[in-house]
């Protein structure tokens, strides 16, 4: 039985992990890229021109300048979690790349960690290419946004670490739709990306409170447009309260189910 | 001098209340190859984990190089190179890659690696297969290079779990030859086996398992001696069964075994049981020396286990 409290074994052999996930993706990376920025600009497209004919702006912000911010933070968002979801069961369950490295001076624990950093990586990675498009596009532009990029890597950490506390429980690829139907699409439309959750019913606004994503889109937001209020950090100390948890529990969960 | 690499006492793992090593004991010297035989689910893997540091011990004590498998993992882990039962390269890179990642989690550094690959590659003549990718390789030489990568940290301990599985006749003989190279060059070894021919070619001494526990323990010449005589006679007893053959061979020195419609009679000459055959009148039968798998039979039944 894995002690879910005492602090884990991870040191700098972790990023021998990161850095063999980082080999590996150098192979194809043009193809993992294109998935991870194609995907939220035709979603900045779609929505941005197709509905700005229909609303013509929110708070005052044109409408695609108003989804901008959170697209950015959803790209994160799911680079982060299919890294480690489908990503990690690979690695874990279908290569057993995990098991031929517990053999050596690396523990499981930082196979674990190495692996949320490298989730938390190609999340930062996502978000920052997105970063760029919308900057030269002129749709974001403050000099907040470099506060930005370490926002994007917490929060790559962060979802990093709750697909990987799903990998540590996940039967077979299947499991994750449950998962990605249930969490992760829910969070993505319900997070203040498309609009103000202060339209919402009071108890919605709630539950968005205890969703990690509306907090990343608060900061994403804050950092595009430049309009930063102190309240801000009552979201970032939430991200780092709950990543800690989740990269805790990850770590601790990926050991229990290894070793055996 | 007698320097012993692995220690065990007591050795025992359960898996949720399930125990599949039940307390044993043994101890593997430097420089010689040491054999677990055994049918499938004697323990003889589960023993590997624990050896490797993959799997915490139930009970019982495990010292591997005089230190404590729980306590300094990772010192032990740096000196042994282990061949699981189940390839586990690295598909995702080529074949000089996996040897080059995997050196990196020994902390060897990169030039350094490359050497060490390179030279590793014409051990187990893979050199051309260099920048292949791994998928496309054969079961022999993908079993070849989980070797080659288990010797990148150039390991005082190499531990192989059933390393000729799978393999054709001649994949297994050079698999051989390579690991009896490297016993020469003075490296321990522990391996897994189900083929006593694995067993016969490389082991200087081996145990037999069973059930989690030791049944027997000593060099391939000395449990054929202990438990199967010298030779063999098989044969099919014709009319009056086995009994009859009994009462052919009254007075010999010789043991007996008998399964399905034939019958196995071991003795250290086989001359006084040919000269008889008249006298039961076998359907037929062979005669020849006595192995190791005569010895795995009689200790672990003929039964099936799965």
């Amino acid at each position: 039985m894995t002690d879910l409290f005492t602090p884990p074994k991870v040191g700098r052999r972790m990023f021998m992990v990161w850095r063999r996930n980082r080999d590996a993706w150098y192979k194809f990376y043009k193809a993992s890229m294109v998935g991870n920025v194609a995907e939220p600009i035709f979603f900045l497209l779609a929505f941005g021109l197709g509905l700005s004919r229909f609303i013509s702006d929110i708070d005052g912000v044109p409408y695609i300048e108003y989804i901008a911010p959170g697209l950015m933070a959803a790209s994160a968002m799911n680079a982060s979690s299919f890294e480690c979801t489908f990503g990690s069961f690979t690695r874990m369950s279908t290569q057993k790349t995990y098991d031929a490295i517990m053999v050596t001076p690396v523990n499981i624990e930082e196979v674990a960690a190495g692996d949320i950093l490298w989730g938390a990586t190609k999340g930062l990675l996502s978000a920052v290419i997105i970063l760029v498009v919308l900057f030269a596009a002129g749709l974001v532009g403050s000099v907040w946004l470099i506060a930005a990029p370490p926002v994007f890597l917490l929060e790559g950490v962060m979802f990093a670490s709750m697909g990987l506390i799903v990998t540590a429980f996940a039967p077979s690829y299947d499991y994750y739709a449950y998962y990605f139907s249930l969490v992760i699409s829910p969070m993505f439309f319900f997070s203040g990306i498309f609009f103000p959750l202060s339209t919402l019913p009071g108890w919605v606004r709630d539950v968005a409170w205890f969703t990690p994503l509306a907090h990343v889109v608060n900061l994403s937001r804050a950092f595009s447009t430049g309009d930063v209020p102190v309240s801000l950090l009552g979201d970032l100390a939430w991200m780092l309260v709950f990543t800690a948890v989740t990269s805790w529990l990850a770590i601790k969960f990926i050991k229990r189910r290894l070793v055996k | 001098m007698r320097e012993v690499v692995i220690k065990a006492a007591g050795l025992f793992k359960e898996y949720s209340g399930f125990p599949a090593v039940k307390g044993i004991d043994f101890e593997v010297v430097k420089g010689e190859c040491f054999g677990f035989l055994g049918p499938n689910g004697a323990g003889k893997t589960t023993t590997m984990n624990m050896v490797q540091g993959y799997s915490p011990l139930s009970g019982g004590s495990l010292t591997v190089f005089g230190m404590d498998i729980g306590r300094d993992p990772r010192k032990i882990k740096a000196r042994i190179g282990v061949v699981p039962q189940e390839n586990n390269l690295d598909p995702d890179l080529s074949v000089i890659e996996n040897l080059r990642v995997y050196a990196r989690y020994f902390d060897i550094p990169r030039d350094e690696a490359l050497r060490r690959a390179a030279t590793l590659l014409d051990f187990v003549a893979l050199a051309e297969k260099k920048d292949e990718h791994v998928m496309k390789l054969s079961g022999g030489m993908k079993r070849r290079l989980m070797v080659a990568r288990a010797l990148i940290n150039d390991p005082e301990l190499i531990v192989l779990d059933e390393p000729t599985t799978g393999l054709d006749p001649q994949a297994r003989h050079v698999l051989w030859q390579k690991l009896k190279g490297l016993k020469k060059e003075g490296r321990t070894m522990v391996l897994t086996t189900h083929y006593m021919e694995d067993a016969t070619q490389l082991c200087d001494r081996l145990v037999i398992m069973d059930n989690g526990k030791i049944l027997d323990e000593g060099s391939p010449d000395e449990l054929i001696k202990r438990h199967v005589r010298g030779y063999v006679v098989e044969l099919t007893p014709g009319e009056g069964g086995p009994d009859m053959v009994n009462k052919c061979l009254e007075g010999l020195d010789y043991e007996y075994e008998v399964s399905g419609d034939t019958m196995y009679i071991f003795t250290d000459d086989t001359e006084p049981v040919l000269s008889n055959a008249s006298c039961f009148m076998a359907d037929g039968f062979v005669h020849r020396k006595s192995t190791l798998e005569d010895v795995f039979l009689r200790l672990t039944g003929r039964g099936l286990r799965e």
